[in-house]
């Protein structure tokens, strides 16, 4: 069976790998808009923080045996509290200057944590097992879906969902989103807005790292495993405006499956397809697909 | 950044160019004798990496924005100059200045589209505009892919001089920079340079002062991506290379860091920072990743603790504008 001239095992085997990238910009430039919305500051430390809760969860396994599913939890609360240390330490300085400082020191925390793990493991990746229970795949006629994929699309989507639920229509989403718009005033209200920015950072950087675990078994974990798909992730995030907490994740999701098509039908385009679409959305939206300008 | 505001008053404008008059004579003098004790192909990449920074700092010390993707610039200038002199047979000003013109054009077309956003967005954009480009020259063929474009020719000057001789080749690459920085020098302190200051202190007074202000930045990102072609394309006919390195985020990030530790919107702090981080670079070298570490970490001290920079530093000193 052909669709336009491709065989549609092909065709439907690049659509699952475009979801599948797809899972991870979401979950990546959900964390960024996370940040970004309370914090004003870009958090380029982003795919190194990825990267980090692949390693974590690497390490838990061949140094204390501690499998993939208690990974998935102990990963990205570890990759956290670095993250409130990080908050805490340095990005809280920043917060009077010009933003663009904060990008600048995120920037530079990233090339320091690629380096050290780049010289403890050099720059090939690792293989990290599949969970037993997940592996293998069914056959749904048309093609044949791993279980494992089939589990982080739907994972992701129900984090992103969940993370959309929390922020939009819960009364810890509703301080949040105030203090978005005016953090003097919700101060005023008795609201530790400080540590909730804190909190906010680690829990933007906990999303990274939950994504590195995931992301662990398909890709190698390898210390610049994080460092491109960084850059794909701000393009995204230019795209879909930083406004909107679900522009993020349908603009994840949709430049995912949109990468993986072209893999298909124009295979040459596919590193530079997201970028061509970003330099569309420029020229039509400048405010992005979800954004408003200011 | 300096928060001076725009348009200082002549008598101090005047005082303060015999300052930096006299700086710059400190500089071009270091440059002239340097070579009497610093191997000179040390000091020709110095200089390339001075202008590529200087280049840099026009666009974020006078206009205020971050460009994060200035390798594009650099590194496709070095391909175009590497390309034209190799397989076109061109005379090597005429090769740098057909690399110095394919920057330029690369500045038009991301400049549009750049300066659409402004601040943390401008820096993403490049950044990933800049990636595009790199995947482009990744498997354009005439680039030569993983292996970049080997054994560039240095070739006859004008026809007349052999550059393949140090001797000639240093004075060469000191004429270019020392150009280069005079241009910059010239569009900082011309009325052009004070209407981008204005726009850098706040853009909606610039409008309403009826300024063209997109014209403006367009313009400036335009000069700013030609000078860091101009920096580019000499650097390929120094190292006889050109790679996939020069186009590699990795190098829009030093070129950040050059302008950082120099000090943001300054005029001889980018020349200053590119010296410390090629130097330093020089001594990590057998560190191997370490140096990359090593550079982070300057970056976040820089930025937590030292954000005027070197010269930066100096000129709050001395309370003059270096």
């Amino acid at each position: 069976m052909d669709i336009f001239g491709i065989p549609t095992q092909a065709l439907f085997g690049q659509l699952l790998i475009g979801l599948i990238n797809g899972s991870f910009y979401a979950l990546l430039s959900l964390g960024l808009a996370v940040i970004f919305g309370l914090l004003n500051i870009i958090n380029f430390t982003h795919g190194a923080q990825y990267m980090l809760g692949a390693f974590v969860a690497y390490l838990l396994l061949n140094k204390l045996g501690i499998g993939y599913w208690w990974a998935l939890l102990l990963a990205p609360i570890i990759v956290g509290v670095t993250g409130v240390v990080i908050e805490r330490l340095m990005l809280s300085k920043l917060y009077k200057l010009d933003h663009l400082y904060g990008l600048l020191l995120t920037f530079g925390l990233a090339l320091i944590i690629q380096g050290v793990f780049r010289n403890e493991y050099g720059s090939a990746g690792q293989p990290y097992p599949m969970p037993e229970q997940l592996s293998g795949g069914r056959n749904l006629g048309f093609m044949f879906l791993p279980n494992y994929r089939a589990w982080v699309i739907v994972a992701s989507l129900v984090i992103c969902l969940g993370t959309w639920y929390v922020i939009e229509k819960t009364k810890l989403g509703a301080y949040l989103r105030a203090a978005t718009e005016n953090p003097q005033l919700v101060q005023a209200f008795g609201i530790n807005v400080p540590r909730m920015i804190t909190l906010t950072y680690g829990f933007g950087v906990g999303l990274a790292g939950l994504a590195g675990v995931m992301a662990a078994p398909i890709y190698q974990v390898s210390p610049q495993m994080g460092a491109d798909l960084i850059i794909v992730v701000f393009a995204v995030v230019v795209i879909g405006g930083m406004g909107s907490i679900m522009g993020a994740i349908i603009t994840g999701f949709g430049l995912g499956i949109i990468e993986g098509l072209t893999k298909v039908f124009y295979p040459e385009a596919s590193n530079t397809v997201i970028f061509i679409i970003m330099a569309i959305v420029l020229l039509i939206r400048p405010a992005g697909l979800f954004g408003t300008q200011k | 950044m300096t928060g001076n505001a725009p348009g200082l008053p002549i008598a101090r404008a005047t005082g303060a160019t015999r300052h930096q008059q006299i700086a710059f004579l400190v500089m071009a003098a270091f440059f002239i004798l340097a070579p009497a004790v610093i191997y000179p192909v040390f000091l020709m990449k110095l200089m390339c990496f001075a202008l590529f920074a200087c280049a840099f700092n026009l666009l974020i010390g006078y206009v205020g924005l971050l460009s994060f993707g200035h390798a594009m610039f650099f590194g496709m200038a070095g391909y175009a100059t590497a390309h034209s002199a190799k397989v076109w047979g061109f005379t090597p000003e005429l090769a740098i200045l057909f690399g110095t013109a394919s920057a330029s054009v690369l500045g038009v077309l991301v400049g549009l589209l750049a300066i659409r956003r402004l601040g943390i967005y401008f820096a993403m954009i490049t950044l990933a505009l800049a990636q595009m480009v790199f995947f482009f020259c990744l498997q354009a063929p005439f680039t030569g892919g993983e292996d970049g474009i080997q054994a560039v020719p240095r070739g006859k000057l004008f026809g007349l001089f052999d550059l393949s001789d140090a001797k000639a080749m240093y004075p060469f690459v000191l004429a270019i920079f020392l150009g280069g920085f005079l241009l910059i020098y010239r569009i900082v302190h011309s009325p052009f340079g004070q209407v981008l200051k204005a726009i850098r202190e706040n853009e909606s007074r610039a409008v309403s002062l009826g300024y063209d202000v997109d014209r403006y930045k367009l313009l400036a990102f335009v000069l700013s991506a030609t000078l860091a072609g101009l920096a580019g394309g000499t650097k390929s006919l120094v190292f006889q290379l050109a790679s996939l390195t020069d186009v590699h985020w990795t190098m829009s990030g030093e070129v950040v860091l050059m302008s950082l530790v120099g000090g943001l919107g300054t005029i001889f702090g980018p020349v200053v920072g590119a010296a410390v981080i090629i130097t330093m670079q020089n001594y990590l070298a057998q560190l191997g990743a370490w140096v990359t570490v090593v550079q982070g970490i300057v970056f976040v001290v820089c930025v937590l603790a030292f954000r005027r920079g070197i010269i930066g530093e100096i000129a709050h000193a001395i309370k003059k504008p270096l």
